[in-house]
């Protein structure tokens, strides 16, 4: 389904457009690697990490099966053409020993630019409730709570220092959901993934606190390859948050992630997503390149696995987070706000694989374009034959603001079991004039309007998050939509 | 004569309006309104009713062509709808709109604090302002349910209408205009919102109650009367007007004109 043109709205024009107020630059001497890929390239970054031989091989493995993949071209987006041979592939902020103890020892620029991103780390801390895992230039250089949740046998680290000290588990689970051969972007990250995020929470055990990662890029031109793997044991649950704003830049910048989420026997694992990455300027320069794999296999019985995201940054945006549901009863959701402003282009949705008996899934998808940009929805709900009595239920809303956007929605759906019952419900709307006087002559003013309707528009996605981010997401969306009135 | 019945809330003078590039729709409107006063404007249906409630309250949709509307001292046609709203010109509209998702309590908070804002003042405190907007909600026979519910989203008319009228209540404007505020009432409803509306009358602030049938003003009693037909102001009188047009109905009085 492809949204009607609209008849253009010039109050709402120059609301949506604004300029990124997130941009700037940390100089911070980087440890960098010259632009190119190659197998030396991987086994530099292998070896810089000084990571174990069956490591090394999976990523040449994974390399050698890169080479023989084509560039996907199925998405409704559009994009220069990538040079991978452009790409830094490692930079390493400059530390003096082998990374900071505390924050003292972390380099005074970096703590200026969370300040200046409104993530006072130091004061974080002292916040008692939230973890931070920071990612900078793709090594973790600042990590906090750590003795709380090692109490609880609940481990909370940088990806490098997981290969470190928990081989054993890292190896049994890297790759697990998220095999090399999975996609072009997947397969490109599994050979050259910097660093990123590992945790583990034991039986039973529920984590007492958000577990939280700010991720930014930094360095020039280099991609960035994050790589998370979530493994919520029998009985546990967890709430793992996900964000991050990034400095203005020039070139184009590729991000490929890549996270994995095993949940075991009535485990529950929330993993909570607001992106605000740089979309680049109104004519699209500049922006980053996100295509990223987010996957959770919920394993055992009764499992629980739920997906929230603000996406409200990038060029383009490349992005399914899905769940597979192999126990029987589990459950999968997908809650989503993505935002198109000016010449960006989302292309995201979910994939609901049910393989168990009674497997339920539920996805709410709320996608809001602006100015030139171009929202997709696309989504699978694949039920497998023996996966008795599973449902789904689809919503997909989209909101338009002028007539030059667009919305476009690509719900797939394969059944392979009659006893399924799946839902879908859409709707396309656009905010009225009716709605922005009928505000306005209440006192707000135009921006304020615009906010508290989209704000209404995204609330079912809003309420799935953990309170502080929420009001963080409904910030983000604020500066992506409002504008230069007044 | 004293400072007080010398000035006035709002002064139109020979205004002329029509959606932009369209035909004229007001032809040449001159009304003054003084503190106090509340002025009733009856008209049948596509007279510019709307038209002109909508054009003073800055409604882009319309143009205005020709005439003056100061109010409060300044030109009101300079103002931006929200500025006009902050300085106290409040439209109970004839068709409240729906906005999904948004609570009602949340809605009424935002205005309450433009209002506050522009008069300097800090934001509501939560609690006290809860215990205002749910005295309101009392007074106007209402459920308390009914803040937490998407404003107007499924809303009966009455139920709009109602909420229109406890907008107007907390906000306490200097200039309301009304339009077909009976519209879509059951008689417990129209009661209800006439008291409201009753309650807000004081000697500093003036109505403009804009009706069709003249039901409305047996609960809110008008100081003058005027009928509106074909975007001219045809006739000017006090309450009994209103019983005259009951009588007579639009065409005798136009015919009369
Ligand atoms: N937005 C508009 N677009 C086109 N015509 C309009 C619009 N608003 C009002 N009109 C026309 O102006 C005239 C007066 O309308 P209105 O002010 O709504 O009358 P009333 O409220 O008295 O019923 C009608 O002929 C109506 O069709
Ligand atoms: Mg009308």
């Amino acid at each position: 389904m492809t949204a009607p043109t609209l008849p253009p709205n010039a109050e709402l024009k120059n609301v949506t457009e604004q300029a990124y107020q997130y941009g700037f630059e940390t100089a911070i001497e980087s440890d960098t690697l010259p632009p190119g890929l190659d197998e030396s390239t991987v086994r530099f970054i292998s070896a810089k990490k000084k990571e174990p031989e069956w490591l090394l091989d999976w990523r040449l493995k994974a390399y050698r099966h890169w080479l023989t993949l084509k560039e996907p071209t199925w998405q409704n987006v559009t994009y220069a053409k990538i040079d991978y041979q452009a790409i830094v592939y490692y930079s390493a902020p400059k530390s003096k020993k082998d990374g900071p103890k505390s924050l003292a020892d972390v380099d005074p620029e970096l703590l200026k630019t969370y300040d200046k991103l409104g993530v006072p780390l130091h004061e974080r801390a002292a916040l008692a409730g939230v973890a931070v895992d920071a990612v900078f230039d793709s090594v973790s250089v600042a990590t906090t709570f750590k003795d709380k949740l090692k109490s609880l046998g609940i481990i909370f680290c940088s990806f490098s220092e997981a290969v470190q000290e928990h081989p054993e588990l890292v190896r049994k689970y890297l790759g697990s959901v998220v095999p090399i051969s999975d996609n072009y972007f997947a397969a490109l990250n599994s050979a050259v993934f910097s660093d990123g995020s590992f945790v583990y929470v034991p039986k039973g055990v529920k984590c007492p606190m958000e577990l939280s990662t700010y991720f930014r890029i930094n360095a020039k031109n280099s991609g960035q390859f994050e790589r998370t793997l979530l493994i919520a044991d029998d009985d546990s649950h967890v709430s793992y948050l996900e964000g991050c704003t990034a400095p203005m830049r020039d070139e184009n910048q590729l991000h490929a992630a890549v996270v994995e989420l095993v949940a075991h026997e009535r485990a529950e694992i929330k993993y909570s997503t607001v992106q605000n990455w740089y979309p680049g300027d109104k004519e699209g320069k500049g922006g980053i390149y996100n295509f990223v794999t987010k996957r959770g296999a919920c394993r055992g019985f009764r499992s629980k696995i739920s997906w929230t995201q603000v996406e409200t940054g990038s060029a383009v945006t490349w992005k399914y987070p899905s769940c597979i549901l192999q126990g029987d009863e589990s459950v999968g959701e997908f809650y989503s706000v993505a935002v198109a402003n000016n010449r960006q282009q989302a292309d995201t949705g979910t994939k609901m694989i049910h393989i168990g008996k009674n497997t339920k899934s539920t996805i709410i998808s709320k996608g809001i374009s602006a100015g030139k940009g171009q929202n997709t929805y696309r989504g699978l709900v694949r039920v497998l034959k023996g996966a008795d009595n599973a449902r789904n239920y689809t919503q997909c809303d989209s909101l338009l603001m002028g007539s030059d956007c667009g919305a476009h929605t690509f719900p797939y759906v394969d059944v392979k079991n009659q006893s399924a019952q799946i839902e879908h419900e859409a709707t396309t709307s656009r905010i009225s004039d009716d709605q922005l006087f009928y505000c306005r002559q209440r006192g707000l003013s135009q921006e304020d309007a615009i906010n508290l309707i989209v704000n209404g528009f995204c609330k079912e996605v809003f309420k799935k998050l953990p309170m502080e981010f929420a009001v963080e997401a409904q910030k983000l969306l604020g500066v992506s939509l409002e504008g230069s009135v007044g | 004569m004293s400072a007080v019945a010398n000035a006035t809330i709002v002064e139109i003078k020979d205004l002329h309006a029509r959606v932009a590039g369209g035909a004229e729709i007001l032809k040449g409107i001159s009304l003054t309104v003084k503190p106090g006063e509340v002025h009733a404007i009856m008209g049948p249906n596509g007279s510019g009713k709307s038209t002109l409630s909508n054009v003073l309250a800055g409604r882009t949709t319309y143009e205005v062509t020709q005439g003056t509307v100061r109010y409060l001292g300044e030109d009101l046609l300079e103002l931006d709808p929200e500025e006009r709203a902050v300085r106290g010109v409040f439209l109970a509209f004839q068709y409240p709109v729906e906005i999904p998702g948004v609570s009602n309590v949340q809605f009424l908070k935002s205005a309450y604090n433009a209002k506050r804002k522009h008069e300097g003042k800090p934001e509501a405190d939560a609690v006290e302002f809860l215990t205002l907007v749910k005295r309101k909600v009392k007074e106007l026979g209402m459920d308390d349910k009914f803040l937490s519910r998407a404003v107007n989203e499924g809303f009966s008319g009455g139920e709009k209408k109602r909420n229109e009228a406890l907008q107007m209540s907390l906000l306490e404007p200097k200039l309301a205009i009304l339009d077909e505020t009976d519209s879509g009432l059951d008689i417990d409803a129209l009661k209800a919102v006439a008291e409201g509306v009753n309650r807000l009358r004081a000697p500093d602030r003036a109505m403009i109650v804009v009706t069709h049938y003249q039901r409305l003003l047996d609960y809110i009693v008008p100081d003058f009367v005027h009928v509106l037909a074909k975007g001219k102001l045809v006739k000017s009188g006090d309450k009994s007007l209103a019983m005259e047009l009951e009588k007579k109905g639009y065409a005798g009085i136009e015919a009369s004109a």
